[in-house]
């Protein structure tokens, strides 16, 4: 049989383990970005309305993971804590690219909320609203739709550095890819007469058709909501003019 | 028996070590209407911010309906502003509402009003400034003369003891002016009590029963518009007021 047709076996054969690691690659996007989004707003509260020395550390925070390849900080996690605490593969990722994504998510946020001008929460304030429904009311609502295009980049980023996570061990996409290489060829095929190898051409498209998949679902879902939370006239103007 | 609405007594605030406002008094009765008047970083807008408290003053007092709202403690303050109304130079209308929204919104979150009652007053104030039609629109829709007017309606839907207005009609096309002035001088006709910073003679004249002119943090002269454009004392204030009656003093006569 053509070396095509042994590849197609191989890959149904895998589909499971496939579709287990992309599972996994979207939880750890998921969780990272939780992450990040949860650390983000944090850092941006501290950087905005935080004392002159807050700010500095906040600053500090944010310019060391910006300055650190990621793969690093996973190794810090991993091995580098697990010493003293075993996080495991999953979490030592999630932790590593979260953290690294709040630095960038604060600066997503930072820039929303500063875009929005004092008069905003000067008239809140005089309408007798206090100053934390005033950021409630006022200024969240209109900061998340500036941020949504920002985040949804950062979104997607954090999907394709999953594939890091191989590093420590994660089955994730790539790690699945290789595992399937890796997979004696003779064992896979008892009762068929299928000779030939497996090209590592092939596999490894499929790993990036997958992670293609979920960055048009994602982004799109992403595109959807700006879409729909799009404030009538203001975004609009802004294009056409 | 005459009791005073507002009170400022000798206000002073400064920013950094600049001194914008430097013992400013005055008082203020129900139905007045005062019109400031001043060159650019004279305070005019400080002294607005002072008495709705977005801007403490560093001294002095300031007295609502005979209480000091000056020395009053923070979590107080929000209820002394629901009673002021303020108006913005760039309307500062909440971008992500609609205009009945922006209206209501202070009703619903503030008056804790239901919902029902507040879009019905809501709707009722825009129709006072003629913007029924356009209730579902938002503020990129809208034009500048309509965005004031819904910030106008905005203010007025919490029935405040008085509105300020901070140059309300400076960031418009002069053609859209006019719409903006009218509903104040509506307003002003129905009695509520307004201080204006404003370069629109016209409505000083028309409906101001004082003027103050304010120079360098302080008021240099003030009293009833006519006595003031044609027979002020102080030099200064002549050579400013026949300065903006030049440039603005013509757009109000119809």
């Amino acid at each position: 049989m053509s070396e095509i047709n042994s590849n197609l076996f191989f890959l149904f054969k895998n589909l499971p383990l496939l579709l287990n690691a992309t599972l996994t690659a979207i939880l750890l996007t998921f969780a990272s970005i939780l992450i990040g989004m949860v650390v983000g707003i944090i850092c941006t509260f501290l950087r905005i309305y935080g004392s002159k020395i807050v700010k500095k550390i906040e600053f500090a925070y944010e310019w060391v993971l910006k300055g650190t390849p990621p793969l690093i900080v996973i190794f810090i996690f991993y091995f580098g804590l697990g010493k003293y605490l075993n996080l495991g593969p999953f979490l030592s990722a999630a932790l590593a690219l979260g953290l690294r994504s709040s630095a960038y998510q604060a600066q997503i946020y930072r820039g929303a909320v500063l875009s929005i001008t004092s008069e905003q929460t000067e008239a809140g304030l005089s309408l007798g609203l206090s100053k934390v429904k005033t950021f409630s009311i006022i200024i969240i609502p209109q900061a998340f739709r500036l941020s949504l295009p920002g985040f949804t980049n950062e979104f997607t980023i954090v999907l394709k550095d999953t594939p890091l996570a191989y590093a420590v061990g994660l089955v994730e996409i790539l790690k699945a890819g290789r595992d399937i290489l890796n997979q004696p060829l003779t064992q896979s095929i008892t009762g068929s007469n299928i000779t030939g190898s497996l090209n590592p051409f092939a596999i490894f498209v499929v790993c990036a058709l997958l992670y293609f998949i979920l960055f048009e679902i994602f982004s799109y879902a992403l595109q959807f909501l700006s879409k729909k939370y799009e404030i009538p006239g203001f975004i609009t103007d802004k294009e056409t003019k | 028996m005459e009791e005073n609405l507002l009170i400022v007594e000798n206000v002073e605030k400064s920013f950094g070590s600049q001194k914008i406002l430097d013992g400013v008094s005055f008082k203020l009765n129900k139905g007045d209407v005062k019109v400031i008047v001043g060159p650019s970083g004279t305070g005019k807008s400080t002294l607005l911010r002072c008495i709705n408290l977005l801007n403490p003053p560093d001294k002095g007092k300031i007295y609502l309906q005979n209480t000091e709202i000056t020395s009053l403690p923070h979590s107080k303050i929000p209820s002394i502003r629901q009673k002021i109304g303020m108006v913005f130079q760039h309307f500062a209308l909440f971008n992500h509402l609609s205009a009945i929204d922006n209206v209501a919104l202070g009703l619903i979150k503030v008056k804790k009003m239901n919902k029902t009652d507040a879009y019905n007053k809501a709707l009722r104030e825009l129709k006072r400034v003629g913007l029924d039609q356009h209730k579902d629109k938002y503020p990129a829709q809208l034009s500048g003369g309509q965005k004031q007017r819904v910030g106008i309606a905005r203010a007025l839907a919490m029935d405040p003891l008085l509105i300020l207005f901070d140059e309300p009609t400076s960031a418009l096309d002069p053609e859209l002016i006019g719409e903006v002035l009218q509903v104040m001088q509506d307003l002003a006709k129905d009695g509520m009590t307004m201080i204006c910073v404003t370069h629109e003679m016209g409505f000083a004249k028309s409906v101001a029963n004082e003027v103050i002119f304010m120079e360098k943090g302080k008021i240099v002269e003030q009293g009833p518009p006519l006595k003031l454009f044609t027979e002020a004392t102080h030099p200064r204030t002549r050579e400013f007021l026949s300065k903006i009656s030049e440039l603005y003093g013509e757009s109000e006569k119809k």
